[in-house]
């Protein structure tokens, strides 16, 4: 996986052209090149890479900064985990009563409406979307800032904007933006699992106990349509890190989203590799943590590994 | 022996597909929403066809741009006074009615072409790996698995990265990352059909495996995949019109509706909304419009009935 992406990304382009100055001789093109370590084989580059990666944790410099490709992703980490992290709460929080609600009576005309808007939220491209809030809210209405992270407090080495009034303003869109399409997802999923519990006999025994219908929903359904929200909810944040790519660029957060593609754009190598190697990481141990919470969350799951 | 295998292949009989059609009809017209989403879909197929002959500028003929005219509110009359800007003009005195006729010419042909091939490319390895079973249908449903578990769009940029900008090789990346799930549907349709009788009576006449596989359960495994191919188109314009406007897709000289709405973004900022609004509008009726008679396809074709 990585000798593929990296010899992908190494074949392409030439990175001294774009860092050389027009009017270099080729003799200072040459001393770039050597200094970068870029004159060598390429599968020489690939094992120093490794060599670098599995022992040191050390992915390279950029090439453009000179400073460590590593760094500069986790630099900007926050922001984007900030960013998907309050969209995906949004999505579970405004997903899940909408799913029930258009589980519980799916012929109503309510219902209806919001399979209706769920269709519309996810075939709807993500930039479009922030693009028509930042018409509206931004450019028509000036009521939000159209782009920008806002001022951001610092807690050690982690930088968030949720502290302050002017940065949550700046959270809105983006997150909105990322959110409509997650809570079209999480309302259909939330929705086949309403339908699939409704009939089963705990609901009944519940609603012949003469539970109050708030307590049927809210604890014996809730409890049991849980698992699929979760998974669907854990992988999707994980994509949600994927799609951050484009409503970075859309609202210029500076999360590591927008670092990809500007990275993508000025051929800066090092960070597009270790940015991809980060990201397969991250998900690997996002599937591992949704596993561990479905242990958690249904005992059963347990007992049978147990067996 | 052809007789033999139109009368093993039931659906194939010329009476019952016409029943079978009309049956179909019936039930796709129990939706309004779906067919209203077929009838803009037919009207944008049209509108992207006779584009030349609909325009009433060729937004490609520099000659033709006066200059004077750029960014026009809609509704403007160009000043030679030979024709109204009904949707306004971009920073290049284009009409951007005319501009949003060409670029969805690029962008439908960019869904038609990439989904065509990955339905083919797609719906062979997923057969040819349900039929054969063993090491090589685990072998290419383990690529199909990584290959899922990457988002999209993050296969999609990384592809366009090392292949460079281009209609052709935007339609490469698409198919890349649209073919793995064509596979999977097909697989999953062709392992129930396998063990069926028909299958097993074709076996025993000795078939050869290429006409079992294509003449007798190719046509029962159509119906899943249809609806895959609706919904991928729609998945497919829309993924075009990310790229497009994340500057890795589409060269600015062949500028589909995503490139028209990046080059409008620009203009957002200071109240020339109407560059990058009305082919938004353009991008989201037809990716709406797919995805409303997908869904509908779905429910009528998938049993099942999933999310």
């Amino acid at each position: 996986m990585s000798a593929l992406v990296f010899a992908a990304l190494y074949m392409i382009g030439d990175p001294v052209s774009m860092l050389a100055s027009p009017e270099a001789t080729d003799a200072e093109r040459e001393l770039i090149r050597q200094s970068l370590g870029l004159d060598l084989p390429l599968w020489h580059q690939y094992l120093i890479f490794l060599n670098k990666v599995f022992v040191h944790l050390d992915f390279g410099n950029s090439f453009l900064t000179g400073e460590p490709a590593i760094g500069l992703i986790l630099d900007r980490m926050p922001a984007t985990l900030e960013l998907a992290t309050s969209a995906m709460l949004m999505a579970v929080l405004i997903g899940v009563p909408l799913g029930i609600y258009a589980g519980l009576k799916p012929e109503n005309l309510g219902a209806r409406s919001v399979m209706t808007g769920s269709v519309l939220g996810f075939s709807l491209p993500n930039f479009w979307v922030g693009l028509m809030l930042i018409m509206v809210f931004a450019v028509f209405l000036h009521w939000l800032p159209a782009g920008g992270r806002g001022p951001v407090e610092t807690f050690g080495p982690i930088r968030l904007s949720v502290f302050s009034w002017e940065g949550w303003r700046s959270l809105i869109l983006p997150v909105t933006t990322i959110a409509v399409a997650k809570c079209a997802l999480i309302i259909r999923v939330a929705r086949a699992a309403t339908r699939e519990c409704l009939p089963l006999d705990y609901i009944k025994f519940a609603r012949a106990r003469g539970l109050s219908e708030a307590r049927v929903l809210g604890v014996h359904l809730l409890k049991n349509i849980l698992i699929p929200i979760v998974t669907i909810a854990g992988l999707e944040y994980g994509q949600v890190f994927a799609f951050a790519v484009v409503t970075e660029t859309v609202f210029s957060w500076p999360g590591i989203g927008k670092l990809l593609i500007d990275s993508i754009i000025t051929l800066d190598r090092p960070v597009v590799v270790a940015y991809l190697m980060l990201t397969v990481v991250f998900l690997s141990l996002l599937n591992l943590l949704v596993d561990i919470v479905y242990t958690i969350l249904d005992p059963r799951v347990q007992s049978k590994a147990g067996a | 022996m052809t007789q033999m295998d139109i009368a093993l292949a039931s659906p194939a009989l010329p009476a019952k597909r016409e029943s079978m059609l009309r049956l179909f009809a019936q039930q796709f017209i129990t939706s309004k929403l779906a067919v209203l989403g077929l009838i803009l879909l037919v009207l944008f197929l049209c509108l992207a066809i006779f584009a030349p002959w609909i325009a009433p500028q060729n937004p490609f003929d520099i000659g033709k741009l006066n200059i004077m005219d750029s960014k026009l509110p809609p509704g403007s009359v160009s000043s030679s006074s030979a024709m109204t800007y009904w949707l306004g003009s971009d920073g290049q005195a284009r009409d951007v009615f005319s501009a949003i006729l060409y670029g969805l010419r690029i962008s439908l042909i960019v869904g038609f072409v990439s989904v065509s091939a990955a339905f083919v490319i797609g719906t062979m390895v997923g057969l040819i790996s349900a039929y054969f079973g063993g090491r090589i249908g685990a072998l290419l449903m383990r690529i199909v698995d990584i290959q899922l578990s990457f988002p999209a769009i993050l296969v999609a940029l990384v592809l366009l990265s090392v292949l460079g900008k281009g209609v052709d090789k935007v339609i490469i990346a698409l198919v890349a990352v649209q073919w793995a799930y064509f596979a999977r549907a097909a697989r999953g349709a062709a392992i129930v059909e396998r063990n069926k009788e028909y299958v097993q009576a074709a076996r025993c006449m000795s078939l050869s495996w290429q006409r079992i596989l294509w003449r007798h359960i190719f046509p029962n495994c159509i119906p899943p995949l249809m609806v895959i191919a609706t919904i991928d188109l729609a998945h497919a314009i829309a993924l075009e019109a990310t790229l497009s406007f994340l500057g890795v897709g589409v060269p600015v000289t062949e500028p589909s509706l995503g490139m028209l709405i990046s080059n409008g973004f620009e203009f957002m900022m200071s109240g020339a909304y109407w560059i990058a609004f009305f082919p938004g509008i353009a991008l989201a009726l037809v990716v709406v419009a797919i995805n409303l008679v997908g869904d509908h396809l779905r429910d009528i074709l998938n049993p099942r009935n999933e999310i």
